[in-house]
């Protein structure tokens, strides 16, 4: 488990390869003690989603994940009854009074649990991550708020599904609208952002363990130039990685000009921002040395 | 000394009531009063978080409160900076209740100046505090600052704290930026206006503290200047925020018509996929299926307003312009000033806030003869381009001033528009009260608009998308 101390949650995040920063990791100790959902706020790809991941490796529980989007509704994430098995179970039972079919048919057996339902009606514990709730409309959130204050769900048919196990609840925003303050009383509050420097080579060279340390270094001081610029997509960590892993794969000893030039879409994925990014970053790079010979 | 003796600087300080739940409803009522809101459930949450973490970390307790009073980034920074005050200045009071000093006994005797008996040298306390700003290392900035300050004597200062901070900035020879090269001519490291902030802060802290102390008064809290308040502005940002407001009134535009429609009303069955879906069911139509219903999609055209009279107001309604133009296919944008211009094609064609702003102004095609705005000929111009393609579904947006230089204002044009348009905005760069003042004929175009508002912030364009969506107006 991971809910001993604030340093214990922090060491058994790193275990499996998330480096929490101070508020992250007593958050997150904070939400299993007070068994209340986290809310992460930040920009994109700063390890929001992946907070959940290795909170779900790091206990041993497993991720329930619900994907929001603009539409989303009650039939795809709670429950929604199996209706072509209620049809079977009207005409197989034939003789069976009319007050013994519908009690059956509005039983457990014919209800199809989605990712929410899932989560609560668990036997074991489970991680329930909502990812990007700011894209699902506000009745959405309303129809959360039962759930994630008391930890249960009203079927007009068949009452309180009350939660077995206590999942831990992890939700993401990209904060591209303001969530309702009913939502956000429920939650613990919880902002990512950018690492410093030292963090993020510390993640680095946690994912690329063959990376030299000058070279790390040399990253994630042009990563985080690239991330002053006014790009339309910063770099993410997600991409500092990749792109740590690209130039082992090329060899690379330095970040020179050539370098950088050859493997920038590794980390800049628009075509404006890729001008920007080699007009503002790349000239400040070393010249390539010319090849001997 | 007695705690009880009357301070000859007036009023004692008082600590309030004591303990730690009286100090942190204070604190929340202190949040509250600066506009975070901080509900019962969130006081009773943070009581809870505290019981888990040790109170002696600093660090864990601040942020296990924050976690469950301050709900978005914006609070969070309020949260900063009264969490700094509150507690220093309860920690004072509390001091000054039990007379404790932080003069002991050994520094009682000794001349300001003087250290452990030891002269302080200026050139190795510069070196000192310039090793811990490019470190970063909090607590020796803050031992280095009470050096400092006692280098100078305590108490000696002229007793503003922002005066204070300064000179002994200066005198200590800190500068942001290149620094000089050191005595044996090795090259320093430069120091960033964060770094030096950093010190000054800790200087000024440790001022404050030695103020207190010696009054036995606390200075009257403040509330948050709105400068400090404020996010760190620079264009970008701004045009950040502009951003958000429009995605939010892009979603609010776009369900509105719905509402009103009812949902079920009007809905036609989509007879090959109920046939379909019925296959299901053996043949028998159990479930109708619907056509997809499609949201209306908006229309909207925007008018505005490029003259001089509005030239602070132009940038903002710009970056409005720009924001609107990310979120809506289906919108049609002008210029005005004499005459009307359509810029749709700029905006379509170049992403960059930047460029748009300098191919505007230099080929708008604004036929500016006068630079005068004529509001009245700007309406039979526009009636006379876009009248067929208005239709109730349309939404027309208008940014300016309503000052017409004396020219005829052309009301009944105007109303025209708002007749055949579904509806009609207003924003307006100026304050309510300067409305129909002097040439401005507001007054006579409001009365055909489904809403004036008065817009020159994000915050007044959060609040024009509100009212749109028919919510509650934001509290000033």
């Amino acid at each position: 488990m991971v809910d001993g101390s604030v340093a214990e949650v922090k060491e058994a995040l790193a275990k499996v390869g998330y480096l929490a920063d101070e508020p992250a990791a007593l958050v997150s100790f904070l939400a299993q003690r007070l068994d209340k959902p986290i809310l992460v706020e930040g920009p994109a790809g700063v390890g929001k989603t992946e907070l959940a991941k290795a909170l779900s490796r790091a206990s041993g529980r497993e991720l329930v994940r619900l994907q929001c989007y603009e539409g989303l509704d009650e039939a795809k994430a709670m429950y929604e009854w199996n209706y072509r098995k209620q049809l079977l179970r009207i005409q197989a039972g034939g003789e069976s009074g009319w007050s013994d079919v519908q009690e059956d048919i509005f039983s457990t057996e014919f209800l199809l649990t989605r990712p929410l339902m899932q989560a609560i009606s668990s036997p074991e514990p489970v991680v329930l991550l909502i990812d990007e709730i700011d894209k699902t409309d506000q009745e959405f959130e309303a129809m959360l708020l039962e759930l994630l204050s008391d930890f249960q769900i009203t079927i007009p048919e068949l009452g309180q599904v009350s939660a077995t196990t206590m999942p831990i609840v992890v939700l993401t925003s990209n904060d591209s609208r303001e969530l309702t303050e009913a939502l956000k009383r429920r939650c613990l509050y919880l902002w990512l952002d950018y690492p410093g420097l030292e963090r993020e080579m510390e993640i680095v060279r946690l994912h690329a363990p063959d990376l030299p340390e000058t070279l790390a270094r040399r990253l994630v001081e042009v990563i985080e130039m690239v991330r002053a610029l006014d790009l339309k997509k910063p770099p993410s960590i997600a991409e500092s990685i990749d792109w740590a892993r690209t130039l082992l794969l090329m060899g690379a000893e330095d970040i020179d000009r050539r370098t950088f030039v050859q493997s920038m879409s590794i980390i800049v994925k628009h075509r404006t921002d890729i001008d920007l990014v080699a007009e503002r970053v790349g000239m400040k790079l070393p010249e390539a040395p010319s090849p001997a010979g | 000394m007695s705690p009880a003796a009357a301070s000859p600087y007036g009023r004692q300080a008082d600590p309030g009531p004591p303990g730690l739940v009286a100090k942190l409803l204070g604190f929340c009522e202190e949040l509250r009063s600066e506009g975070v809101a901080v509900g019962t459930s969130e006081l009773l949450d943070a009581f809870a978080a505290l019981e888990h973490v040790p109170w002696t970390s600093q660090a864990d307790f601040r942020e296990a409160l924050a976690a469950t009073v301050a709900k978005s980034q914006d609070d969070r920074r309020v949260f900063e900076l009264l969490f700094d005050r509150y507690f220093f200045r309860a920690a004072e009071a509390e001091a000054v209740q039990h007379g404790v000093t932080e003069r002991g006994e050994g520094e009682l005797g000794g001349e300001g100046g003087e250290a452990g008996g030891e002269r302080i040298d200026m050139e190795e306390l510069r070196e000192r505090i310039r090793e811990a700003m490019l470190a970063g290392d909090e607590d020796a900035m803050r031992d280095l600052a009470r050096l400092a300050i006692a280098a100078f004597g305590r108490g000696e200062g002229s007793g503003v704290v922002g005066v204070d901070v300064q000179r002994i900035r200066r005198t200590l020879g800190l500068t942001a930026g290149q620094q000089p090269p050191g005595e044996d001519g090795t090259e320093q490291p430069p120091i960033d206006r964060a770094q030096l902030t950093g010190f000054e802060r800790h200087l000024r802290r440790e001022l404050e503290r030695d103020l207190i102390e010696r009054t036995e008064t606390l200075p009257p809290s403040r509330p948050l200047a709105e400068l400090d308040r404020a996010l760190p502005t620079s264009p970008t940002q701004d045009l950040a925020a502009v951003h958000r407001a429009v995605s939010q009134m892009k979603r609010r535009l776009a369900t509105l018509g719905q509402e009103q429609r009812g949902r079920s009303k009007g809905q036609q069955v989509d007879v090959r996929r109920t046939m379909r879906a019925s296959l299901e069911t053996g043949g028998v139509p159990l479930r109708l299926r619907y056509r997809p219903k499609r949201p209306r999609r908006p229309e909207i055209y925007v008018l505005c307003d490029v003259s001089t009279s509005v030239t602070s107001a132009s940038v903002f309604f710009l970056s409005v312009l720009h924001a609107l133009h990310g979120s809506f296919r289906k919108l049609r944008s002008f210029v005005f000033i004499e005459r009307i211009s359509e810029v749709t094609d700029v905006f379509e064609h170049e992403r960059d806030f930047a460029v748009v702003a300098q191919r505007i102004s230099s080929e708008g095609g604004v036929a500016d003869i006068s630079g005068y705005t004529d509001y009245g000929r700007v309406w039979l111009e526009f009636l006379t381009e876009i009248s067929d393609e208005l239709d109730p579904r349309s939404t027309v947006i208008v940014l300016g001033d309503a000052r017409t230089n004396g020219r005829e204002p052309h009301a009944e044009v105007f109303a025209q528009i708002s007749e055949r348009a579904g509806r009609l905005f207003w924003l307006n760069p100026e304050p309510k009260l300067y409305w129909n003042y002097g040439d401005s004929v507001m007054a006579a175009y409001e009365r055909y608009c489904d809403g004036a508002f008065e817009c020159w912030t994000t915050r007044h364009l959060e609040n024009f998308v509100n009212v749109v969506a028919g919510g509650v107006p934001a509290a000033e």
